[in-house]
């Protein structure tokens, strides 16, 4: 039986259906798995992305062709059947299911497996084969239960409070930083935004996600007029001048990177929290193990050494080179896609 | 041991000095006495006896998490810490009881007269019983390494915070021989110790490197000596005995017994400033001997002669048991000068000579010859000079010579470890030789984070073959390397070896066959070896 997709220099390719998924070069058509910006890229002809990836699409890449479609909902492309589930990695993002003749394949995108509060719970989708990232696909990455990372968080920030220090906390704008809003206690004091994320957070509250009260953090806001606040800023703010208005502060960041001591203390800030959007060890153990797949490909992360395991583990796993960052460590400064 | 694990995190996630100290300081106000006195004997280097193999821990750990043995190196090469790695991999605890950090000592200690059967399941029933940092610690701890960012100086004054006592009486208090067992928190830190004011020093004066001759003035107000390449030392001279500090305001006495002579020779009430050299036949010998002594608290015989040292004298602080630092540089100096040549010349004691000079053109020419006699270039100090206290501009001066360099092209990269596990930072350099490429030394610091992190990315895109850890990449990328010395080695390939050598500047603009030749290496070897 021919592959229902492919490999391609420009993305993973169904033939049967003529699109490609989450490509990173120019194509007519692309259906598209979340929002962030090494899956959701410009140039193509035409879109399909879940409803609650679109807002976000259209704020980050503009004027396009872009067409939506719910959780669930069956679509033919060609000789293909395609839907969307949920990935729990973002609000919005999603598994695409792709079936041609009764050969059923899914690109997980990024994924994670635990419920995060805000985005729809991740949905294990039974299949053939099963294209999952690996971004943290090495037994060292477990994270840390939601309840205990919120009371970690939220100590940090009452201590800092107390002590008459700002908190400044490192997140990506896309997701790790809403669902981090959304944990957090806001009776600690001021929740005050840099731009890049205000902005994300007015789109999300436009489609309905309800997220607690933020300022953003004009020029004029301070510690004087803001005392004991918690900042959210993208990765890359901290450690600039933009920080300085905030008086002595408190920084920390949020990632699965901060598992590691060697990078905790690399990044130079008061504390790393680990969260991440993208599955961990176990996470991705048990979610391919959920799909029934006997054939695997990994792609962005450990992919290597991931095969290696899934191979002992007695399934046909492949690693395919794609363009995707996932969570990446070289570029952790800017992104966690 | 959880709270042992809070103040380990404090004080590991920061880079300022003052949240680690505060987070030292309300540990030793709170802890139980016991492990505040544990803690101090921990960072400071005296820890348990290692009772376990590393292969052992590596075997239990990878059955416990139910991992292959290849798929633990994996994640030991990413994490780049065997404690870690072994933390992180264990499934979590299935019950916590917070037992403090003298207990878990105590437990370690009795494993070794365990058989290994049960030295396993002890140790099993550890990991099983704590979170991840403390598992981590608890692991430190059997592997026998600690290492944390804390300085001797961090711990006395976090000391001196929390109990009220002044830093020099503190440092010590902490020195020599003790351990937790043979001392207590009330024995070695709170009880009274009269002798403590006979070893206090004086801060250390310290120069800038000079940007330009200039701003001198008349070279007369000047006097120059050397720049030797020792360790910064004080010797005093007090009540019949002698104390030797180091700059970092740590206690080197035991570790340079040979100076202990100098008591009997110089007069009580003595203080001197001055630089501890690895010294025979009237000259310094390469930093290579002195680097044997250091780091080592009890010296054996055959390092005593191998590398004999001796305090080449700087500067006289006290005299006659008076506080001199406000008389001027020359005035100091006589007395010093007087000083010295009344002990015998077997003394292990020399005066920094001044370098005669009578203009900035002939000091010029005396620096460069600062690489024949062993020294790192010159010092410069007003001859009316007070000694200040701190890192001051104005009256002193060091003039360094400047680094040898080589370009040179990168051949392999390796991961490194600490904080820069993740990054690509340990590299080897060769030199070009007809078509071969002949590697010739490593280097592992001197660029930025932002140059290392494009680097580690271009490594992975780029990597040829993987030998471990090892990543072999093409010859594409030329660096200057900047070294202190080169000398003969018949160890390497290419025949030298470096002293400090690290990348002083990634040559972007040099494509790898403008790097240079294993000629020029030779050449260097032979004006400079
Ligand atoms: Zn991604
Ligand atoms: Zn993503």
């Amino acid at each position: 039986m021919a592959d229902v997709l492919t490999f391609t220099d420009r993305g993973i390719y169904c033939p049967a259906g003529d699109f490609h998924i989450d490509p990173w070069q120019p194509v007519d058509r692309a259906l598209i798995t979340h929002g962030h910006s090494d899956h959701a890229r410009l140039g193509m002809g035409r879109y399909l992305a879940t409803t609650g990836t679109a807002p976000v699409m259209r704020h980050r890449l503009g004027e396009i062709t872009l067409d939506t479609i719910n959780y669930g909902e069956e679509t033919q492309i060609g000789d293909a059947k395609v839907s969307f589930h949920p990935a729990g990695h973002v609000p919005g993002s999603a598994q695409i299911r792709v079936e041609v003749k009764g050969e059923v394949w899914v690109v997980s995108g990024d994924y994670k497996t635990v419920a995060d509060g805000l985005s729809e719970p991740f949905e294990p989708v039974k299949c053939h084969a099963f294209i999952t990232e690996c971004t943290f696909g090495l037994p060292i990455f477990k994270w840390t239960p939601q309840d205990i990372l919120t009371q970690q968080i939220n100590e940090w920030w009452a201590t800092n409070a107390a002590a008459g220090r700002t908190s400044i906390l490192g997140a990506y704008a896309l997701g790790k930083a809403q669902r981090l809003l959304t944990t957090v206690n806001p009776d600690i004091g001021p929740i005050l935004t840099h731009g890049a994320i205000e902005n994300t957070n007015e789109v999300l509250r436009n489609q309905g996600i309800t997220l607690p009260q933020t300022t953003y953090a004009t020029a004029d806001i301070t510690a004087q007029t803001h005392p004991g606040a918690l900042v959210l800023a993208p990765p890359s703010a901290l450690g600039t001048t933009w920080t300085r208005r905030f008086g002595p502060a408190s920084t920390a960041f949020a990632s699965g990177w901060m598992a590691l001591r060697g990078v905790r203390r690399r990044r130079a800030a008061d504390r790393g929290f680990i969260v991440s959007d993208h599955a961990d060890w176990d996470g991705l153990n048990d979610a391919i193990k959920a799909t029934g797949a006997t054939k695997i490909f990994a792609t962005h992360g450990y992919t290597s050494v991931f095969q290696r395991w899934l191979t002992e583990q007695g399934y046909d796993a492949h690693v395919v080179s794609t363009d995707y960052h996932g969570e990446s460590l070289e570029t952790s400064e800017a992104s966690e896609a | 041991m959880k709270d042992f694990a809070t103040l380990f995190t404090r004080i590991d996630e920061s880079t300022k000095t003052t949240v680690k100290t505060a987070a030292l300081a309300d540990y030793f106000r709170n802890a139980d006495p016991s492990d505040k006195l544990w803690t101090i004997a921990l960072f400071t280097g005296r820890r348990p006896k290692r009772t376990i193999t590393a292969t052992r821990l590596r075997e239990w750990a990878a059955e416990v998490a139910g991992l292959p043995d290849w798929l633990f190196e994996e994640s030991y090469s990413i994490v780049g810490d065997l404690a870690e790695t072994i933390a992180l991999v264990l499934p979590p605890a299935e019950h916590e009881d917070d037992q403090s950090l003298t207990y878990w000592i105590n437990t370690i200690k009795t494993l070794s007269t365990l058989e290994e059967e049960d030295r396993k399941a002890g140790i099993l029933n550890a990991w099983n019983s704590l979170p991840t940092t403390q598992r981590f610690l608890f692991t430190k701890l059997l592997t026998g390494g600690f290492r944390i960012g804390v300085s001797a100086k961090l711990i006395t004054r976090a000391l001196a915070q929390a109990t009220g006592q002044p830093e020099p009486e503190l440092t010590h208090k902490l020195m020599g021989n003790w351990t937790p067992d043979t001392a207590t928190w009330e024995t070695l830190i709170e009880a009274d110790d009269p002798t403590a004011d006979l070893s206090r020093p004086y801060p250390f004066y310290l120069a800038y490197q000079l940007d330009s001759l200039d701003d001198l003035g008349p070279p007369a107000d000047w006097n120059a000596e050397r720049k030797w390449d020792g360790i910064r030392g004080q010797l005093i001279i007090r009540g019949g005995e002698h104390h030797l500090w180091s700059r970092g305001e740590d206690l080197m006495t035991d570790r340079f017994p040979e100076l202990s002579t100098l008591k009997d020779y110089l007069p009580d009430g003595t203080v001197i400033d001055g630089e501890i050299l690895a010294f025979a036949d009237e000259k310094p010998l390469s930093f290579n001997a002195l680097q044997k002594r250091i780091g080592r608290k009890t010296v054996p015989k055959k390092l005593l002669t191998e590398a004999p040292v001796i305090l080449m004298a700087y500067d006289l602080l006290e005299h006659e048991g008076k506080d001199i630092r406000d008389t001027p540089l020359k005035d100091r100096r006589n007395h010093l000068k007087t000083l010295i040549n009344q002990t015998p010349n077997e003394t292990p004691i020399r005066l920094s000579e001044a370098v005669p000079f009578q203009t900035w053109d002939d000091l010029a020419k005396a620096r460069d010859q600062s690489r024949d006699i062993g020294a790192e270039g010159l010092m410069l100090k007003r001859l009316d000079s007070p000694y200040l206290s701190g890192r001051k501009r104005g009256d002193w001066w060091k003039w360094k010579i400047d680094p040898l360099t080589i370009d040179a092209v990168m051949i392999y990269a390796q991961a490194g470890h600490g904080r820069r596990a993740n990054l690509f930072t340990d590299y080897t350099f060769a030199v070009r030789s007809g078509n071969d490429l002949v590697p010739f030394t490593k280097a592992y610091s001197g660029l930025t984070d932002a140059e290392f992190r494009e680097i580690t990315a271009w490594v992975r895109k780029n990597t040829l073959q993987k030998f471990g850890p090892v990543r072999q990449v093409p010859p594409t990328h030329v660096f200057e390397i900047a070294f202190e010395g080169i000398q003969a080695s018949p160890r390497h390939k290419s025949g030298v070896a470096l002293r400090f050598p690290r990348m002083s500047r990634w040559r972007r603009d040099k494509p790898m066959d403008e790097a240079n030749t294993l000629e020029d290496l030779k050449e260097m070897l032979a004006t400079y070896g």
